[in-house]
């Protein structure tokens, strides 16, 4: 489903050049739970946002559901974000002083969908992200870290992405916080076959994935698979 | 609000991808925009209101101030020619000249003949002069002029009590007079009827007749300040010589008042045997001369009082751009997060300028109805009749939609040409 093939990105020329990616390949299946594993300077960052279609490869290739997007356009970039990527970030994820649920149905205006199916799909993706319907209409700036988080889990979901990427979404919540967000995402994974690639510098974050790729200095320093561990505390 | 599903089909039903966002999406986004911060979205549509405001209302007052100028010229009379005598010349061209308009040379004789020429319907005679007048216990100084019967006519004079002057009151001498409503409160008590008093021009006896209905300044005269006496009792009693100091000659229409103007200088020249028009001993001024040049004037003052106000429509503009910027770089991170969830160029451009725009519509139907305000209050003041046209409101509103565009087009292109990655980490 997703293929990643010698994927460099240098940035600046001549001698300030840097080469941030120096060649990394892999593949990911349907329905995996991957964590991308790397310390500040890895490179992980810039290999997020190839793989979220925000920036392309210097060279290589990148292929999202069999299509080629290493070589795209922003205008068309942006149509591949849209339709098969759903992004939840660390912070600043959702519009202030607007609702809930019309966060949520963002990703749906841009993309033309009708009003009544929008709300009906907003609505579906915040159950699904373990949100309650007394929160709907309650706007972004009332909520907790961790309500804010499964809003843009939720968001990220409703367009029915091909992957979801997640950058550092524990970054900004407490220890028990943030394994409910690992938990609402475990969910995901498990019982609606979601593809999930999570970005962090912890381990013990990127121990609740199904395989975890280790990158230092642009370059994979180790991808396996091992036992998932459990959040501790699943969502309700 | 049905935000509970209703139905479990999952079909993707996509709309035109071109122009993706509904109406109602819009105006709640720049609502939700707008209102956040309404402080500085207030003072920046003020700026605004201010300019809109104080276009319409100099505009207007501009334009009334047109209009009320033409209407004084206008009250003279219509189609009006008034020709007056030029300066006295000695045989041969020497000597010494006796000033414009002193000139003994226009004659009764002129006056009808000039009835004759084609498309002049009245003429009138006049001896005008300024005289002592005296009444019981009071006493002023005004001018007198000694008219013929068409004179009203002509020059837009209407008797409010009593009757005018007439040819039979002039060919018998008899000595009566008309005021003007300004001269008869001077020289006849209050509450006492005026026709039927006597009054003294210059020593001589006159009993008034009439008094004319009061018809405003006109410019550099009281119009109302005037007594009438047949012209030539006034020849005969006051300037004691056969000369008219004006002859008016009303042309039939508008069109006609160059070839009568025409006709009559050389008329008068031939009958002045004049063979060299610079040298006319008369002159002959057109009230539409006057007319286009009192327009052109105020015309000009309008389209400065416009200048000016443009200039505080175009620093509201300015003001409109720097909030703008100020927004785009605040809500870097916003943008950011949109176009990560694919907003595209040109959703990002378009959700910016719509903003600028709003601000100046807004503005824009404030600063109509501010300025419409203004406009009616200076004409509730009396000083200037003033009027809102429909054009000068359309006009602002178009030039307030125009200043969004403006200057909203480069905040919102700037917004749309931020790279997601970078405006996501900006701090």
């Amino acid at each position: 489903m997703i293929e990643v093939k010698n994927i460099t990105k240098t940035y600046g020329s001549g001698d300030t050049a840097f080469q941030a990616l120096k060649g990394i390949s892999f593949d990911i299946a349907d329905g995996e739970f991957i964590a991308i594993m790397g310390p500040s300077g890895s490179g992980k960052s810039t290999l997020m946002h190839i793989l979220g279609c925000l920036d392309t490869p210097t060279s290589g290739t990148y292929k999202l559901d069999g299509k080629d997007v290493s070589k795209m356009d922003d205008e068309e970039l942006a149509d591949i974000r849209k339709s098969k990527i759903g992004f939840v970030f660390q912070a600043f994820n959702l519009l202030p002083r607007t609702t809930v649920l019309r966060n949520v149905m963002l990703p749906l205006i841009y993309a033309g969908v009708g009003e009544a199916e929008r709300e009906e799909r907003a609505a579906r993706s915040l159950t699904a992200a373990g949100m309650t319907e007394t929160h709907f209409l309650h706007k972004s700036n009332e909520l907790s870290g961790g309500q804010i988080q499964r809003v843009a889990i939720a968001r990220a979901l409703v367009n029915d992405p091909s992957l979801i990427l997640a950058d550092e979404p524990t970054g900004n919540l407490d220890t028990k916080t943030g394994e409910i967000v690992l938990g609402t995402f475990q969910k995901l994974n498990e019982e609606h076959g979601r593809t999930i690639v999570l970005i962090t510098h912890e381990p013990d974050v990127a121990e609740h994935a199904q395989r975890i790729i280790h990158i230092r200095d642009g370059e994979i320093l180790s991808d396996k698979k091992h036992v998932q561990r459990k959040a501790r505390q699943h969502i309700q | 609000m049905k935000y509970f599903p209703t139905k479990s089909t999952c079909s993707v039903k996509r709309a035109n991808t071109f122009n993706n966002m509904t109406i109602n999406d819009t105006i709640q986004e720049t609502y939700v925009a707008l209102s956040a911060n309404k402080v500085r979205s207030s003072l920046t549509i003020l700026g605004i209101v201010i300019g809109i405001s104080s276009v319409i209302a100099l505009v207007s007052i501009g334009q009334g101030a047109t209009k009320s100028i033409q209407a004084s010229i206008q009250s003279i009379g219509s189609n009006l020619l008034v020709i007056t005598p030029g300066a006295q010349r000695s045989p041969g061209g020497f000597g010494a000249s006796g000033g414009r308009g002193n000139a003994k040379t226009l004659t009764l004789d002129d006056a009808t003949a000039i009835a004759t020429v084609a498309n002049v319907s009245a003429v009138a005679s006049e001896v005008a002069g300024r005289y002592q007048v005296t009444a019981q216990g009071t006493n002023t100084n005004t001018t007198v002029t000694g008219v013929s019967e068409d004179y009203p006519t002509i020059r837009n004079v209407q008797v409010a009590d009593g009757r005018f002057v007439n040819d039979s009151d002039s060919n018998s001498l008899t000595k009566v007079a008309v005021l003007g409503p300004t001269t008869a409160g001077d020289l006849v008590a209050a509450g006492t009827e005026p026709v039927g008093q006597t009054i003294r021009i210059n020593g001589i006896q006159f009993k008034i007749i009439g008094v004319t209905v009061a018809k405003g300044g006109s410019g550099f005269t009281n119009a109302d300040d005037a007594i009438y006496i047949p012209l030539k009792a006034a020849q005969r009693f006051l300037s004691g010589n056969n000369y008219l100091t004006t002859i008016d000659v009303q042309a039939a229409s508008a069109d006609v008042t160059t070839q009568v103007l025409n006709d009559a200088t050389q008329l008068l020249l031939d009958r002045h045997h004049i063979s060299d028009p610079t040298a006319a001993d008369f002159s002959i001024l057109n009230q539409a001369d006057i007319l286009a040049s009192a327009s052109t004037i105020t015309t000009t003052l309008t389209y400065l009082l416009g200048a000016i106000a443009g200039i505080s429509l175009l620093v509201g503009g300015i003001g409109i751009m720097n909030m703008m910027l100020t927004t785009v770089t605040e809500r870097t991170r916003e943008i950011g997060l949109r176009k990560a969830i694919g907003a595209k160029r040109a959703d990002i451009s378009r959700q910016f300028l719509i903003e600028a725009i709003a601000l100046t519509v807004i503005g824009g139907v404030l600063g109509i109805l501010l300025g419409s305000a203004i406009s009616f209050g200076v004409n509730a003041t009396g000083l200037v009749s003033t009027s809102v046209s429909l054009s000068s409101i359309a006009l602002a509103f178009g030039v307030s939609a125009g200043i969004g565009i403006i200057f909203g087009w480069y905040p919102a292109r700037r917004a749309a040409s931020l790279n997601p990655i970078e405006a996501l980490r900006y701090e």
